[in-house]
């Protein structure tokens, strides 16, 4: 028993405190952008305009904070723009096509993304395929069912009043009519409280940490690691459901073609929220704090009328810069 | 000093772009700003350069954006929320999905910004106007090149994309009731739809050629069809006359090799010069037509090389 819990508080203590020093500088950094873009714009820093950089950040902030939690086991997963898609078409499915009501189609969302990374959970720890290329493998799969389950065409949420709602109604604006608040970053902050819970208070939390700083250490102290990494997945995976809720609820409609390249702009703010590429280190936070950052970058960007060609040339000077602090920070330290 | 560092890199990125731009702040005048479907093809980047032409023909701001691919229907309506907070004088805007747009529109309508839909439109009666390529006086004006490459007389068909989106329709009307009108000597003995597919409109092409040995031509109205016709022909070995629709490197090269007579062109640059144009008009108070023709040309072998074609077809 003392051979099993060993191993973990030790790799989680290290991570926690550097975590704590990136997110201070992750987090000045945005403040850094905001008032840059403040004081360059003054249509930047409006109710609206908030409203609208976090509408923004609702998906990919999702995503990123499921793509978190196997980037700090050591792993990747590059399926998680295309099951967003699937999860979406299938909510489509369930609630479109078949007819039956929201809740149904909620739950399947949210079962078929975690049955997803079940597959892939699966797929790495029993056959031993590397992440990157099973989860490859997956993202092309749930492409290409996307487009088989749909017929190739966006199915729209008409006969489901209320979907929308999940995205774009507004709980807080009725209580509070200046703050219209859309729903869809309350299930953003939603999943960042739980995916922190999580991280922090769980034996699932303790060997995604644990997995990612010393695999073979809590093997050998007689931990199923296999179980803990599918786990890991499939927790991945439900959360790409809900983003898949998300943008399908945004949009009224799944849109099956969509999701291929979104991994990469989560997995963008993972980096740049601080959690290391190279597993056991990593926070919800760090990675909220990237996804507001690519946001706040594309949204003020715009505002400045800057053209697109230097918007992703900026993007890409952020995500070094970014990583390239912490690199630096840690060789002070 | 870590922070500080990350602070200063921040800052001096925004302040270089801040820069950059700032020449167009300076001036008072009108602030457009383009939402496309897409923005790497080449058929978009001759749709900016259209709006750029007449941004500076006009003297006006003009941004123009589009999504990666045109299945980000979420990113294009980031860029819409963008375009919006910036509160420019007028939006240009071709909808990935007009459904999904229908918040940001009435945000639009509610802050008296016009929306100018091009392209394929907006599907909302929010826009003031929609320009786009008129797609039956294009197909008419394929008629009348068909007449004259034929000798104004003899059978003719039709393999078309489909009997469902509006550019099917409007082009099969627009060639068929062309031919009708202008040519009485001609008959449309077939039209025939292929999905746009280039292979079931070569066995589409096979099939009417062989059902009519005195064809003398076929119009294939839009890319993939009109493949489909030149391969169907060059499979049974016939020599009927060719006529396509827009462009793309397969086209260029069968009108190169004379294996088509030559095709439609829409004008993408004149989808972006009459965007701006329009909005400049709507903002002037002025009062704008429901449709406006973005023009088209017929481009073959001895115009194809012409910068105003060229600049217009893409591979």
């Amino acid at each position: 028993m003392t051979d099993t819990t060993a191993p973990a508080p030790a790799a989680k203590t290290g991570p926690r405190i550097s975590g704590a020093f990136h997110r201070l500088l992750a987090f000045s950094g945005l403040i850094a952008l905001i008032v840059a873009f403040s004081l360059a714009s003054p249509n930047f820093l409006q109710t609206q305009n908030i409203l609208a950089i976090l509408q923004a950040t609702s998906v990919n902030g999702v995503l990123a904070i499921a793509a978190t939690l196997v980037i700090i086991t050591g792993g990747i997963d590059l399926s998680v723009g295309t099951l967003m898609t699937f999860c979406a078409v299938v909510a489509g499915v369930i609630l479109t096509y078949w007819g039956l009501p929201l809740p149904v189609g909620i739950l399947g969302a949210i079962l078929a993304g975690a049955a997803s990374g079940l597959v892939s959970g699966t797929i790495i720890a029993k056959l031993k395929v590397p992440p990157f290329i099973a989860t490859l493998g997956m993202m092309l799969i749930l492409k290409g069912l996307s487009l088989v389950i749909s017929g190739t065409k966006p199915i729209y949420f008409n006969d489901t009043p209320g979907f929308n709602q999940i995205a774009l109604g507004s709980f807080i604006g009725q209580i509070f009519p200046a703050v219209p608040l859309p729903n869809g970053v309350l299930v953003l902050f939603a999943v960042a409280l739980i995916a922190a819970f999580v991280l922090s208070k769980t034996a699932l939390g303790r060997y995604t940490f644990a997995l990612g700083s010393n695999e073979e250490a809590v093997r050998l102290s007689g931990v199923n690691i296999d179980r803990w990494k599918i786990a890991v997945y499939s927790v991945t995976g439900a959360i790409c459901g809900v983003a898949g809720l998300l943008i399908a609820s945004r949009l009224n409609s799944a849109q099956p073609a969509l999701g291929q390249g979104y991994e990469l702009d989560a997995i963008a703010a993972v980096v740049i929220g601080g959690t290391s590429l190279s597993g056991g280190r990593g926070t919800v936070l760090g990675t909220l704090i990237g996804a507001l950052i690519i946001s706040v970058l594309a949204n003020g960007l715009r505002i400045l009328s800057v053209a697109q060609e230097w918007q992703t040339v900026v993007t890409g000077c952020i995500i070094i810069l970014a990583v390239y602090a912490d690199i630096l920070r840690r060789r002070a330290l | 000093m870590l922070t500080r560092r990350t602070l200063l890199g921040a800052i001096s990125a925004v302040a270089m772009l801040a820069a950059a731009s700032g020449p167009t702040f300076a001036q008072e005048n009108y602030d457009i700003a383009i939402i496309s479907k897409g923005f790497q093809h080449q058929f978009w980047q001759a749709v900016k350069a259209g709006a750029d032409q007449a941004a500076e023909e006009f003297g006006v701001t003009v941004t123009f954006e589009g999504p990666e691919t045109e299945t980000q229907v979420d990113r294009q309506l980031d860029m819409l929320a963008a375009a919006l907070s910036r509160q420019p004088d007028a939006i240009g805007l071709a909808a990935l999905d007009s459904q999904a747009a229908t918040p940001q529109l009435q945000q639009a309508q509610s802050a008296n910004i016009p929306i100018i839909a091009f392209d394929s439109g907006v599907d909302s009666d929010i826009p003031v106007t929609t320009v786009t390529t008129d797609n039956v006086a294009a197909a008419a004006l394929a008629a009348d090149k068909m007449a004259e490459l034929i000798g104004d007389e003899g059978k003719v068909a039709v393999v078309a994309h489909d009997q469902t989106s509006r550019t099917g329709i409007d082009r099969v009307d627009g060639f068929v009731n062309r031919i009708k009108e202008a040519h009485p000597n001609i008959e449309v003995v077939s039209v025939q739809y292929g999905g746009g597919d280039q292979l079931q409109s070569t066995e589409i092409t096979k099939s009417i050629l062989l059902a009519n040995p005195d064809l003398k031509g076929i119009f294939g109205a839009n890319e993939g069809s009109a493949i489909g016709v030149v391969n169907g022909k060059t499979e049974l070995g016939s020599n009927i006359v060719v006529i396509g629709f827009d462009s793309g490197a397969a086209q260029k090269g069968f009108i190169e090799s004379g294996a088509m007579a030559g095709a439609i062109t829409q004008n993408p640059v004149g989808i972006g010069y009459e965007t701006v144009k329009a909005a400049i008009g709507a903002l002037k108070g002025e009062t704008l037509p429901a449709i406006i023709d973005s023009g088209f040309n017929y481009y073959d072998k001895s115009n194809m090389a012409d910068p105003e074609i060229a600049a217009v077809l893409y591979d």
